[in-house]
């Protein structure tokens, strides 16, 4: 954090970079197009993300491939580069499917809660992706396109790739199995049985050709009933053969190479489920330290946890949260309070949190409090009745930072996400409009009244300035709201999910 | 083609389902791998089949685990020992891929193939396969390399070998936990087959690297490598060098760490000697039979007897009981568990007098743990303690227990009990049996569980070779067919299968005078489930009782079983007539 104490960084411009699945004007959302989740992986090269319809899409990037360099540079993951970062489709796959559960009478949802990618290997992408219940390992990959050419057996004998009749086998007399054999002519090839001592001449291998390739997506394992809840997080381990899980109550430990056993590491439950007041909203491992995972709580706190003190986490190594202040408790308190989603910075010293009003960054090595608070909507406190009542009270936001910690996002109404700068004396401080002009500042023309403000955003002072904001915040559209965005690792370029389309920008 | 010799065209079969669209028909193709390299001779096997399945590296995994296996064995197939490096390439490639059980299997057969190579072969060939993995590009091939080290060491001339000790200790630094983890795993084996000298220096500086590690998994592996080092170390080297990196790892802050240590302690202890062990170990074992972790001291609980046996009577008297004795009152069931499994192996280190005065006490507390696991576990060792003082001291305390246990309201506690009673009837003797269990042994079969009735049987059986067919014709034959008039059909059914498996005991003159009777009276019942366990039981005695009786009296009953109006009994009584009429011809 040179820059730190450096002076003033002069704020980003951002820029729109790339729409994928832009709704044409009058166009309605399928339920299930609805983006649930975005991912970048550990390179920035590849983007995933989920959908409420169970589908996984992954992006690849196009800006950099002739700078391929070796891969062994590439697992580490460290160049930059001076076009901004560019993305085309690579393919999709249907990752959970609804299901039924008969014993709890429950309906399982398709929709992909989270999005983790894995350790790259052999060209092949590994990720993870999770519903309410059950995560899978997915594989992507390209295969040849294999053709035989050229085989031993006559095409005449040989139906497709299979045998209809048998002649030498006079010992069956029923018909063989579709394909190939029964198991009595496999063993008439018994081991002893004598070939000439140069082989059969006759006998040849098939020949396959094989020109195109077609990427594939292959569920290696399905880590499943492990979570009595609804999985709110997944999270890799930095040791690259473990990942955690968490539901409402509890936190899973699994081997990704073993899907039918799993540790629980955090237990929240109550012994009476009356006395539950606190539940886990979302869960974190630290980027380096194998030992260290974060989560947070329905009471906006977050607990750091030394997996290396004792089998079942109980205790935690440190306890951050912010105190109320006097006198301004509320019915809405303690939802409000509620964290919604946490993020480790890249060196793995800062932690980012966001509750309904806030992001609020800290130091793992301070736990009296944020090292800063960003104001996201402030000017929604005097509505909190009527989010209450419409439930968008409830909404959870994801937040991120970027891959030097320097700045953070996060998400809010109308398709706005803002972006703070956080290093000290930074002002930073911008609302961006996921559309093709996300930075076009409010221009006071009486000529476009009616759209108001939906769709303009400006600049906003840190700190929420309301009336800078919003002298009609009615107008603000709590249907269209920005949930799920993700910083690039190594970039300055954000992905984020309008309903069913994905903007990407850069600075 | 012409396929004319009509014993060809299996194998043609088998080759062309080498590239099927089912995976299955692929399986079974390359199951059969060597029979198709047979059928191809040698040269075309080295020629087109090997390079064929290398080409052949982007099939599912079962294919290609299958293909690795395979591979392992298939120097008879290419030529010989000569030829054993075609096989190297399609194995290579092997190595790379992603699932870790095909570059195991792979890296195994690589291992096997290169201990029979000849050793200008292994310089030529083998070495540089090795270090072209520990060189690949993605993580994937350098954990497979470090598992060839090995092999490829002992033959390789000066210079390659100081290269290749080189190479290992990248690995160890490797930036991706998973080389390392493989690095650690294997560094045992690749010391076992270093020179003494550079064993001091090189190894022993990697492996204080790793015991270093950030990551709690690598540092986890090389508790093992401690065990592993200190056997090929001299003893004082040992002791200076890997004695104190097992005392900072019993302290470890990982819990997990400390575990490895717990669980690999007699290892350990082996590998250091005696002597470091009573002076040095005894505290850091104390400290973990009294970790904060319950894992920990589950693992410390159950070396308890392998450790004690290190030390002598009065250092596991002074240092270890005091420990024993917390443990056994500890708040983890498993702990206690784990400690009941071994404790009466105390008994021989402590001697009699201690056993007695101090083991005795914990012993019977242990038995009456509310946790049936503990109890069972105790009474599973119950021939350790009666060799040390002896049943009579015990057998106040241990009918309770047992009776208790008998009547569990868990089935698996009733049948892992009913499991031990033979051990417990031999332990304790015909008079103390007759007394006290013979009356469970009887309830059993009547339980409502059909597993605990099947022991129960069982059970009978075993108890009759135990005692002899006198005995159990007092105890055990009366009981059992005076329930052939349960109302209920289930026990009914009970008591013929414990007459099928009591008869072979008994012999043919108390099964011909006794039992068969009372089954040739059961199979006039109602029901025909216990008609046709009839003619199952029948079949069974037949080679039990004499031919004469089979005629008098099997086979008038099962001709009229075989006339039942029920389907199933008809099948089975003529199933057994058959076996009548096989035992005849024989």
């Amino acid at each position: 954090m040179s820059e730190m104490n450096g002076g003033e960084v002069s704020p980003l411009e951002w820029k729109f970079s790339q729409v994928f699945g832009e709704r044409t004007a009058g166009e309605e959302v399928q339920e299930v197009d609805i983006i649930s989740a975005i991912e970048f992986d550990k390179s920035g090269d590849h983007l995933a993300t989920g959908d409420r319809g169970g589908r996984v899409v992954l992006f690849e990037r196009t800006d950099n491939k002739e700078h391929g360099g070796n891969r062994r540079e590439l697992e580490k993951t460290d160049y930059a580069l001076n076009r901004h970062p560019e993305f085309r489709y690579k393919t999709e796959f249907q990752s959970h499917e609804p299901e039924f559960d008969y014993l709890k009478s429950l309906e399982i949802e398709e929709k992909i809660n989270k999005i983790r990618w894995c350790q790259t290997a052999n060209g092949a992408l590994f990720l993870l992706s999770t519903n309410d219940k059950t995560i899978k390992y997915w594989k992507v990959q390209e295969k040849k396109i294999k053709k035989v050419a050229e085989m031993s057996m006559e095409p005449s004998k040989a139906t497709g790739n299979g045998i209809v009749a048998t002649p030498s086998v006079t010992s069956t007399p029923k018909p063989h199995l579709t394909n190939g054999f029964t198991d009595k002519s496999y063993t008439s090839l018994s081991n002893d049985l004598l070939f000439p001592p140069g082989g059969i001449p006759s006998l040849r291998l098939p020949v396959v050709t094989s020109n195109e390739t077609n990427l594939v997506a292959r569920c290696r394992r399905v880590y499943a009933h492990a979570h009595d809840y609804h999985i709110n997080s997944i999270s890799n381990n930095s040791d690259g053969e473990t990942f955690i899980s968490a539901d409402d109550l509890r936190i899973n430990l699994w081997n990704l190479e073993i899907s039918n056993q799993s540790f629980n590491i955090v237990d929240v439950k109550p012994t009476n489920m009356e006395d539950l007041t606190e539940v886990i909203t979302s869960a974190e491992f630290h980027p380096t330290h194998c030992h260290t995972l974060a989560y947070s709580s329905s009471k906006g706190s977050i607990r750091l946890i030394d997996l290396r003190q004792s089998a079942l986490c109980d205790k935690h190594s440190k306890l951050f949260e912010e105190p109320e202040a006097p006198g301004s408790r509320s019915f809405f308190t303690e939802i409000i309070a509620s964290i919604s989603d946490i993020k480790f910075g890249r060196e793995g010293r800062y932690l980012l949190s966001r509750d309904y009003m806030t992001l609020k960054l800290w130091d793992i090595n301070m736990d009296s409090g944020p090292v800063s608070t960003f104001q996201v909507h402030e000017y929604l406190r005097p509505k909190l009745c009527d989010l209450y009542e419409n439930d968008s009270i409830f909404d959870k936001f994801e937040c991120c930072l970027s891959g030097d910690s320097q700045r953070v996002a996060t998400g809010s109404y109308s398709n706005l996400f803002r972006v703070f700068g956080c290093q000290s004396g930074s002002t930073e401080a911008t609302t961006l409009e996921a559309s093709k002009n996300p930075m076009r500042r409010q221009v006071q023309t009486p000529s476009r009244p009616s759209r108001s403000l939906s769709s303009i955003t400006r600049a906003v002072r840190r700190g929420g300035d309301s009336t800078s904001v919003d002298a009609n915040g009615n107008s603000f559209d709590f249907t269209t709201k920005l949930l799920h965005l993700a910083w690039h690792p190594t970039e300055n370029s954000i992905a984020c999910a309008a309903a069913n389309s994905l903007y990407m920008y850069y600075a | 083609m012409s396929m004319g010799d009509e014993p060809l065209y299996p194998i043609a079969v088998l080759i062309d389902e080498l590239k099927n669209d089912d995976i299955q028909l692929r399986l079974n193709s390359i199951r059969r791998l060597s029979t198709i390299a047979r059928a191809l001779g040698e040269e075309r096997t080295r020629k087109e089949l090997i390079p064929f399945l290398s080409e052949n590296n982007d099939d599912d995994d079962e294919v290609l685990l299958a293909m690795a296996e395979e591979l392992g064995v298939f120097i008879t197939y290419v030529g010989g020992v000569e030829y054993a490096s075609v096989l190297l390439p399609p194995l290579e490639t092997l190595c790379t891929v992603e699932e870790t059980c095909v570059r195991e299997k792979a890296v195994e057969s690589l291992c096997r193939i290169g201990s029979q190579m000849k050793e200008s072969d292994l310089v030529d060939f083998f070495v540089p396969l090795v270090k072209r993995l520990a060189g690949g590009e993605w993580f994937t091939a350098r954990v497979s390399a470090c598992g060839l080290f090995h092999i490829a060491y002992p033959s390789a001339p000066e210079a390659v070998k100081a290269e290749l000790r080189s190479v290992y200790s990248q690995l160890c630094q490797d930036d991706m936990p998973m080389v390392r983890r493989s690095a650690a795993t294997n560094l045992g084996k690749f010391a076992a087959t270093m020179e003494a000298s550079h064993l001091k220096t090189d190894i022993m500086q990697i492996f204080e690297d790793l015991t270093q590690d950030d990551q709690d998994s690598v540092r986890l592996l090389a508790v093992e490598g401690c065990a592993a080092l200190g056997k090929l170390l001299q003893p004082q080297d040992t002791v200076a060098h890997i004695l104190p990196v097992i005392v900072n790892f019993s302290q470890d802050k990982s819990w997990r760490v400390r575990y490895m240590v717990a669980n690999q302690l007699y290892e350990l202890c082996e590998a250091v000697g005696a002597e470091p062990t009573k002076s040095e170990l005894v505290p850091a074992y104390v400290r973990l039979l009294r970790d904060n972790e319950a894992e920990v001291r589950i693992a410390a609980a159950g070396k308890v007897t392998k450790f004690s046996r290190i030390l002598n009577s009065e250092l596991a008297i002074q240092h270890i009981l005091p420990c024993v004795k917390e443990l056994s009152s500890d708040s983890s069931q498993h702990v206690r568990s784990a400690l009941a499994s071994v404790i009466m192996g105390m008994a021989p280190v402590l001697g009699k007098e201690a056993t007695i005065e101090q083991l005795l006490p914990i012993f019977l507390s242990l038995l009456k743990d509310e946790f049936p696991d503990v109890r069972l576990n105790i009474i599973s060792k119950l021939d350790q303690v009666n060799q040390v003082i002896g049943i009579d001291l015990l057998s106040q305390s241990l009918l309770p227990a047992i009776v208790e246990l008998a009547e569990d309201r868990h089935w698996r506690v009733r049948l892992a009990i009913i499991e031990y009673i033979p051990l417990l009837a031999s332990q304790l003797g015909v008079g103390f049996f007759d007394e006290k269990l013979g009356a469970l042994c009887m309830k059993w079969l009547q339980d409502k569980v059909y597993s605990i009735r099947d022991a129960a049987a069982n059970n009978l059986k075993r108890l009759a070779e135990e005692f002899g067919p006198d005995w159990a014709m007092q105890h055990i034959v009366p009981q059992v067919l005076d329930m052939v008039n349960n109302p209920h059909y289930l026990h009914r059914m009970t008591v013929l299968r414990a007459i099928s498996l009591l008869a072979p005991v008994m012999g043919s003159e108390i099964t011909c005078s006794k039992l068969l009777p009372v089954v040739v009276n059961v199979a006039k019942d109602r029901v025909p489930n216990i008609k046709f366990n009839v003619a199952k039981v029948l079949q069974s005695l037949i080679p039990i009782v004499d031919h004469t009786v089979v005629e008098s009296t099997i086979r008038p009953c099962l001709v009229e079983l075989s006339e039942d109006p029920d389907v199933d009994v008809r099948y089975f009584a003529n199933q057994a007539l058959q076996a009548i009429g096989n035992s005849m011809t024989n």
